[in-house]
């Protein structure tokens, strides 16, 4: 498989990347490099194989249903390019 | 008197607590010899006052009694980890002057443990690649130079500011992480040790995300022992990380011990790959050699799937990069660009866009891709399927033997700039080491010699899934028989 410049348009969008047309120009092969590597998998007989899902057997654990942290707004807020009044601000979404 | 910057973590540790030195006299030679070696770019940040703190509350204590593991002891720390009110980067511009208003859980131990920070290590931009040249914040040099040659050297990545800084003696030990060879490959290119444990042994709470099936925490010092005591105060249970292995800390360094008698060592065959320098392959059998002289028996394995773990690797790492690197939206921290009259999604991808560099944006793009619909199947889940093969081969070769050793990195360190025109021959470097972090296993590096040109290289040893022990010890036969002396001759 391999992509054009179309789809690497869709994937940037996909991923919520801006890509001008050089940049588009100059992934096409790059991208396509490492498809064409990656595409060595395909040989593997993997009919009787279940993906791996943990790296290491472990379980997942379950805690008491209980508040451990909270009232740290202004914690939450520090770093963000734009608070006001408590809250996370965004450019406007709704004409 | 002694000087202070030559002395490891044992050693500086030993000393305060025997009242040769203060600990505000060590953190005072570290913090000239970080001040002094700016053109390695070896940090981000430098701490020089967290570093003082640390140290005037270590002879405080020790006046009082009160001694911890690491008291009178400064480290580095990757600039991965986020450390509370000190800028978290990544290397990204994108979180340039994100100061995190909570502490990860593994800075968090080594602080509780008395160690100061002398600053935030360099490194590839959120840990992809291999040789530092991907950091926002410029390349890592490393100390080390070919002979008669200005010619500036790759650290090796992605902890290229920790190897290098402590190459240079910059800092007696630093943090790393290891996603698909980001401590052990650096570690052998700059002639220190380094290993990263089990998957789950150290929390990766507060690291900064990049492949969590993957990524794990561990320690790089100049040599094994200091790596033992810096990775018993890193690893432990955290609630807060949910494939946090629930296991007591073993005492790694009070079991070390370089008698390998009884043990069996795997020579796996599928690691002679071609084109590999004879400088590499010869040092192999050298160590072969030094394994049987500490008692240990040497058995031929194999590991079939080996040469497929790269492939499999290209796809699950940046499969689960292009999900983790989904919170860079320019709302909640970090960069955000805002176009004139732009709305909401445009900001998302004008944000991400300026913030990321591009090593970065071609790992969401791949991710993104083998993740699409139609595509899933044929890519995720089948290397998540060769992973599981990867693994079983561990397995069955363990049955044979209880440990395994190989090269550390196909070559010496090159130069940077040599090898990022084509990005799948810097992937290469990584061939002896992201199989070991797709199973999930410990493995470490070990210098063992140097090549013709006087530059470092270094062994693997692999274990079993919680044998750091195993490890360690074996990385003790090899550092005590390899005498490895050579040093970085100072330029910078």
């Amino acid at each position: 498989m391999s992509v054009d410049h179309a789809t690497v348009r869709k994937i940037a969008s996909l991923a919520r990347i801006a890509v001008s047309d050089a940049e588009v120009e100059a992934m096409v092969p790059e991208l396509n490099a490492i498809l064409g590597f990656v595409e060595q998998l395909g040989e593997v007989d993997t009919s009787a194989i279940q993906p791996m899902t943990a790296v290491i057997p472990n379980t997942l654990r379950l805690r008491e249903d209980v508040v451990t942290d909270g009232n740290i707004r202004d914690a939450v807020l520090a770093n963000a390019p734009a608070a006001e009044h408590g809250f996370f601000g965004v450019p406007k979404v709704i004409e | 008197m002694t000087n202070l910057t030559e002395l490891g973590v044992a050693a500086l540790r030993d000393g305060f607590r025997a009242g040769d030195f203060s600990a505000r006299e060590v953190a005072d030679a570290f913090n000239a010899n970080v001040a002094a070696a700016k053109a390695l770019n070896a940090f981000i940040v430098e701490t020089p006052d967290h570093a003082l703190q640390a140290a005037e509350q270590a002879d405080r204590d020790r006046s009082e009694g009160n001694l911890k593991p690491l008291s009178g002891v400064p480290i580095g720390m990757k600039d991965l980890f986020a450390t509370k009110n000190v800028q978290t980067t990544a290397a990204s511009h994108i979180l340039e002057g994100f100061k995190p208003q909570y502490e990860s859980t593994v800075s968090g131990k080594l602080w509780s443990a008395g160690a100061g920070m002398l600053g935030k290590l360099n490194l590839d931009q959120f840990a992809m690649g291999s040789s530092n040249e991907t950091s926002y914040f410029g390349n890592v040099i490393s100390p080390w130079r070919r002979p008669n040659d200005t010619a500036p050297l790759a650290p090796g990545g992605s902890s290229g500011g920790s190897s290098a800084a402590i190459a240079a003696r910059l800092c007696p030990a630093a943090t790393g992480t290891d996603t698909g060879g980001s401590i052990r490959q650096p570690a052998a290119f700059t002639g220190i040790s380094g290993i990263k444990p089990t998957y789950g042994r150290c929390s990766r709470w507060g690291v900064v995300a990049f492949a969590s099936s993957l990524d794990q925490a561990g320690p790089m010092a100049n040599d094994v022992r200091d790596c033992a005591i810096m990775l018993e105060n890193m690893a432990g249970f955290d609630p807060k990380d949910s494939t946090s292995l629930e296991l007591a800390v073993p005492n790694w360094e009070a079991a070390l011990s370089a008698d390998l008698k009884g043990k069996k060592i795997g020579i796996p065959k599928e690691y002679r790959v071609d084109n590999m320098p004879a400088e590499i392959d010869a040092l192999w059998e050298q160590g072969i050699q030094w394994l049987k002289d500490a008692g240990a028996e040497i058995v031929n394995v194999s590991l079939p799937h080996t040469k497929y773990a790269l492939a499999a690797y290209y796809i699950i790492a940046p499969a689960e990069a292009s999900s983790n690197l989904a919170r860079y939206d320019g709302v909640r921290y970090g960069l955000r660009n805002l176009p004139d009259g732009a709305g909401l999604q445009d900001m998302y991808a004008a944000t991400r866009a300026a913030g990321f560099g591009p090593e970065v944006k071609r790992r969401i793009m791949i991710g993104t891709y083998v993740l699409s619909a139609g595509f899933y199947d044929a890519y995720y889940t089948q290397a998540q399927k060769v992973r599981a093969l990867i693994a079983r081969d561990f397995e069955r070769a363990f049955e044979q033997c209880d440990l395994l050793l190989t090269p550390t990195a196909p070559s010496a360190a090159f130069a940077l700039g040599e090898k990022n025109a084509d990005p799948l021959e810097m992937y290469l470097n990584d061939v002896f080491t992201v199989p070991t972090s797709l199973a999930g296993l410990p493995a470490m590096s070990v210098p063992g010699g140097v090549d013709a040109q006087g530059l470092p290289l270094g062994l693997q040893i692999i274990g079993r899934a919680l044998d750091e022990q195993g490890v360690l010890n074996a990385g003790l036969a090899i550092e005590e028989r390899a005498g490895f002396t050579a040093r970085a001759g100072k330029w910078w």
